[in-house]
């Protein structure tokens, strides 16, 4: 057993944040939430280059094969650095496309989606299992290539979107994906669309912990330099036992992120559970960084300006992406096998006998 | 990455599993904080050595096999698995031989180790005074020199086992003219039954004595007491405070056993429709799982070469907490059975969880409260600047 990320996997992290770091995210993010995406589109031209999507496409459609630990490695950075856009729902397109088991869409997309020409959305507008995540809205619909949409054992090609519906974090544009044609039916796409919502889970939760771990650090320098009572307020206990907190949260959020990669990766049947656990734990742990955030600020990150912001709206909304705090703890507790909630045996209920 | 066992590794778990399966009480043992369930503890210790499953990671020659730290780990899950009794030579094992294995010498460690894996003699832990709790580097518990050794006075208390044990250690000041509070102090053990030593059993939250104070009245130790040099015994120990925060105090096996019988509990007795108490189950579930993969991290970073430092108090706020909310959520689900003692009768599953809860309740107010754990991190994992406690 070596469970730690390997140096390779260590410098793609490394490199995918010292490129963000450099271009300047919190521009980009404003930009995108204002309807200009032209920032945003050479960002993931450019996360493209670094093989991001290519991640999640198999090598037959121009990709790098499905790498879940690398993908929630660069979903971190992508979530240190609050990237806007789609990026979890074009993963989530890929391996739903991937899984749908047939060749003329896998083909017409996949390899768009690994070299980032193609940005997708996915929505799943009812819940295929108790547990499957879904939402009446897609995200960037409307600056999305392609919107996928399904319903049950139908999935659709959008044709086009109903009014913006401004979500918390407003980097993030909600939809309703409208019209469109039916691109396949059968069972064969419910399967690929819980395969894909478990995919979108995992980066959504990678994607919170990097979130989490901003907030920490930024908020660690400004406890470190603002001065209250002539001292840094870094020093007060009540100040450091939040931040403790929350690093204790992130920590123990981010192996339960690895070995859920490391159990899709290999078709382990606990997969889901571990994906669902993972998810709480980083989203959760990220909402608690975004809060403790906010306090230490004081006023000043109560401000829309301070770009603090742009990471504090996007902890809550993570919480709802991909799965709620409910769906997830009922998911961990559920059946392996069947994806089903445990049903008691009333039988061994207390007061059955009597 | 991986999270794989080797096949010598599937071997070890599946022989300690067998061993377990053939040696484990059939019936609990009574509570080890009572001298009947103290003197059945220790003959508990007895068998495990017997067989070498005592101190499985430490060398052969003092009974132990030379574990690596994921084979104990392995070990521990298997342990708790099986519903094994609680360690009652636990201060001994993690704290003071450690503190041997590092600073002692091979006298020392030859004349103390077998017999502490045996559990012929059991140790208690003497750090904490009345004046002297989280500050411990205040404490004013003396020792003098003597002809060959020292003289020990003073009061210590908070003493873990010491109402039943059979000797103990602790730090003593040996210079009351050092500079500073932690220097001057040194790392002595003594016999509990010595002359000029008072035990007082101090009954804890649910009555047992678990702990005690001890006063020493001009207590004669010999020179070979001493570990490492006068002096120098707040490093000394500090090194062992590390051990008790680190990896091996409170493994994750126990909790991930802890854990499963949450989970058949809630299983048996919750209302489905009850999302509240589904949620706490679930989260202890995941808690566990993740104290477990963190702990495989830790494991992996120290096989590859690093160590765990501050790092440790990140464990131990989180275990110490989780132990807390997972007991908690079991007493609800338990209903008016929550209520009960863990030594009446109609106790569910033999008082196992109010014992627990008992126990966890301590967690986060020894081996460093978790107030002082988070100043830790604060102040050693995220630079924050020292401030007044």
């Amino acid at each position: 057993m070596r469970f730690l990320l390997d140096d390779e996997q260590r410098e793609f992290a490394r490199t995918l944040d010292g490129m963000l770091t450099a271009a300047d995210t919190p521009a980009v993010v404003r930009a995108w939430a204002s309807g200009d995406t032209t920032p945003g589109r050479a960002l993931w031209a450019r996360l493209a280059e670094t093989g991001v999507f290519a991640l999640a496409v198999p090598e037959e459609h121009d990709g790098l094969g499905a790498l879940p630990v690398e993908l929630a490695v660069a979903f971190t950075e992508l979530g240190r650095h609050a990237v806007p856009g789609p990026v979890v729902e074009t993963v989530a397109a890929a391996v739903f496309l991937e899984r749908l088991g047939d060749e003329a869409p896998a083909a017409a997309w996949l390899p768009g989606i690994a070299s980032g020409k193609t940005a997708a959305s996915l929505c799943l507008l009812s819940p295929g299992s108790p547990y499957s995540p879904y939402s009446p809205y897609a995200l960037d619909a409307d600056t999305a290539d392609a919107v996928f949409v399904v319903d049950g054992d139908t999935v659709r090609l959008a044709e086009s979107t109903g009014p913006l519906q401004p979500s918390a974090d407003p980097a993030r544009r909600l939809s309703r994906p409208l019209g469109g044609t039916v691109l396949a039916k059968g069972p064969e796409v419910a399967a690929a669309a819980a395969h894909a919502a478990d995919a979108a889970a995992l980066a959504t939760a990678a994607q919170a912990l990097g979130l989490g771990r901003a907030l920490l650090a930024q908020t660690v320098e400004y406890a470190k330099q603002r001065t209250q009572f002539g001292v840094a307020i870094g020093s007060f206990q009540a100040v450091k036992h939040r931040l403790a907190d929350v690093l204790i949260a992130l920590e123990f959020a981010q192996p339960l992120i690895h070995a859920a990669a490391l159990a899709l990766a290999a078709g382990d049947s606990s997969s889901g559970r571990q994906i669902a656990a993972a998810k709480v734990s980083a989203c959760e742990a990220a909402y608690t960084a975004a809060r403790t955030a906010l306090q230490l600020h004081g006023a000043l990150g109560y401000t829309e300006e301070l770009n603090l912001s742009l990471w504090i709206r996007k902890a809550r909304a993570l919480r709802y992406a991909w799965g709620t705090p409910a769906a997830c703890r009922a998911r961990v507790l559920g059946s392996e096998s069947d994806g089903r909630p445990y049903e008691p045996d009333r039988a061994t209920q207390k007061g059955a006998d009597g | 990455m991986d999270l794989d066992f080797t096949a010598a590794q599937d071997a070890f778990r599946a022989e300690a599993r067998d061993w377990l399966a053939a040696h484990v009480p059939a019936a609990p043992l009574p509570s080890l904080e009572t001298a009947e369930g103290f003197a059945a503890h220790r003959d508990w210790e007895r068998t495990l050595f017997a067989d070498r499953w005592s101190v499985v990671s430490w060398p052969e020659e003092y009974g132990g096999r030379g574990a690596s730290i994921l084979e104990w780990l392995i070990f521990e899950e298997e342990y708790y698995a099986a519903g094994a009794p609680g360690r009652v030579s636990q201060n001994g094992i993690h704290l003071l031989a450690p503190t041997l294995f590092e600073h002692g010498t091979d006298e020392q460690r030859a004349r103390i180790l077998p017999q502490m894996a045996s559990g012929e003699v059991i140790w208690a832990q003497a750090w904490s005074e009345p004046e002297s709790g989280s500050d411990l580097a205040s404490l004013r518990s003396t020792a003098v020199r003597a002809d060959g050794g020292w003289r020990l006075s003073g009061q210590k208390t908070w003493s873990s086992r010491a109402a039943f044990a059979d000797r103990a250690f602790g730090l003593f000041r040996s210079d009351p003219d050092a500079g500073r509070p932690h220097q001057g102090l040194t790392y002595v053990m003594f016999p509990l039954d010595a002359d000029g030593v008072t035990v007082r059993p101090i009954g804890r939250l649910d009555g047992k004595p678990a702990f005690a104070e001890l006063f020493l009245d001009d207590v004669f130790v010999p020179d070979e007491e001493v570990i490492g040099e006068p002096g120098q015994g707040w490093r000394v120990a500090m090194s062992t405070a590390g051990n008790e925060r680190g990896l091996t105090l409170r493994s994750p096996g126990r909790f991930m056993a802890a854990a499963d019988r949450l989970t058949a509990l809630w299983r048996a007795q919750a209302d489905a429709a009850d999302s509240a108490v589904r949620d706490r189950v679930a989260d202890a579930v995941i808690g566990v799982r993740a104290y477990q993969l963190f702990t495989y991290a830790n494991a992996s970073r120290i096989a590859a070469g690093g160590s765990i430092g501050a790092e440790s108090s990140l464990n131990k706020v989180f275990w110490s907490e989780l132990d807390i909310a997972l007991h908690e959520t079991a007493l609800d689900l338990l209903g008016p059975y929550g209520e009960l003692s863990d030594d009446a009768d109609e106790a569910p599953e033999h008082g196992s969880w109010a014992e627990g809860y008992t126990f966890s309740l301590a967690g986060p107010i020894y081996a460093g409260t978790n107030e002082i754990q988070r100043d830790i991190i604060a102040e050693r994992l995220l630079g924050l600047p020292k401030g007044r406690r």
